[in-house]
């Protein structure tokens, strides 16, 4: 496989994580950009195990700026860009008669604005290069749309959506965009549950048990991957066999 | 600083190169509306441009409306970018021209 570059938001989280080290382990070419925030610690590590192709970028996703600069960073250093996983997100959640409008607006600006924002960023490069790969993460809250997550719920139904219509605008450019809806995986999201919860939910699995940050990570790389090529405006979800 | 003929003949060949026209650059006429009945772009072939464009000779189209001023025709693209190379003529889009 020849060389790539590749972006991942969200780079410090548990998936974001799997994600940069699937790419890296990939192939010995690849380029891994791990986008952060809040939190960088993960990545640093990472990125100092592969000091020669993984860089860490600081990036807040709601600000449609700090993308601009993320991306001609990358563009200078490694003159191009073939992937972008748009993997950053939130929760806050509540039932929508007691939810604050910020909680609302928070999540709907990182895992829907910064959706958008990144997909605009890349275009361009991915345009003039005739071809990229986009790999957003929804969340299979898009299509169960849980009670108590009407903002994040619908902010990832947002994602499949932009990823479907984005798909069919830039098919022809060589650009391809998917999504991958994961239900129950074991990353920070879950750490809230006690064991009880835990079991519960795991029970309602058709697996009976959650999924792992590399089994999403492998599906992103393969939406990555040239023998992809013909799938674009997809959602796939991986969630033990909920739906 | 190029003359605007040649500058002509440089966006007819962005045009056929980055959109693949199946016509002779020299075939499209200063003032042949590029959408609809003329050349028969859509809005894909807008996005190209717009991002062409910007690589070649560092015209930013910002949005839809400037868009539809600016790629109406040769002859609109290319005082878009006369225009915007003298009042920048330090970026690197301008030196891009030359």
């Amino acid at each position: 496989m020849s060389s790539r570059v590749i972006l991942i938001t969200g780079a410090n989280g548990d998936l974001g994580h799997a994600i940069g080290e699937a790419f890296l382990g990939e192939a010995p070419t690849n380029i891994v950009w791990l986008a952060v925030h809040r939190r960088r610690e993960r990545a640093d590590n990472l990125a100092g195990e592969f000091p020669d192709r993984c860089r860490v970028v600081f990036l807040d996703v709601r600000e449609p700026q700090a993308w601009k600069q993320a991306v001609e960073q990358i563009a200078k250093t490694d003159l191009r860009l073939d992937v972008l996983v748009n993997n950053a997100g939130i929760h806050n959640d509540s039932l929508l008669g007691m939810m604050k409008p910020e909680a609302w607006r928070d999540v709907i600006a990182v895992n829907l604005d910064g959706v958008f924002h990144g997909c605009q960023a890349v275009l361009p490069s991915m345009i003039s290069q005739r071809g990229g790969r986009i790999i957003n993460i929804a969340s299979l809250s898009a299509l169960l749309a849980p009670a108590g997550q009407t903002n994040y719920a619908a902010a990832k139904a947002g994602v499949v959506a932009l990823t479907q219509s984005l798909a069919k605008e830039v098919a022809r450019l060589g650009v391809t965009v998917n999504a991958i809806c994961p239900g129950y995986v074991e990353t920070e999201a879950l750490s809230t549950m006690d064991e009880a919860e835990r079991q519960r939910v795991q029970a309602t699995i058709p697996m009976r048990r959650f999924g792992r940050p590399e089994e999403v990570a492998a599906a992103v790389r393969f939406l990555a991957c040239p023998e992809a090529g013909y799938i674009t405006g997809s959602a796939l979800k991986i969630d033990g066999g909920i739906f | 600083m190029q003359n605007t003929n040649e500058l002509k003949t440089r966006v007819r060949q962005l045009l056929v190169d980055n959109l693949m026209l199946q016509v002779n650059p020299e075939e499209i006429a200063d003032d042949l509306p590029l959408f609809g009945d003329g050349l028969g772009l859509d809005s894909v072939d807008a996005l190209q441009l717009v991002v062409a464009l910007d690589k070649t000779f560092g015209l930013k189209i910002q949005d839809a409306a400037m868009a539809k001023d600016i790629l109406k025709s040769i002859n609109s693209i290319v005082t878009a970018i006369e225009q915007n190379s003298q009042s920048k003529p330090q970026s690197p889009g301008a030196a891009a021209v030359n």
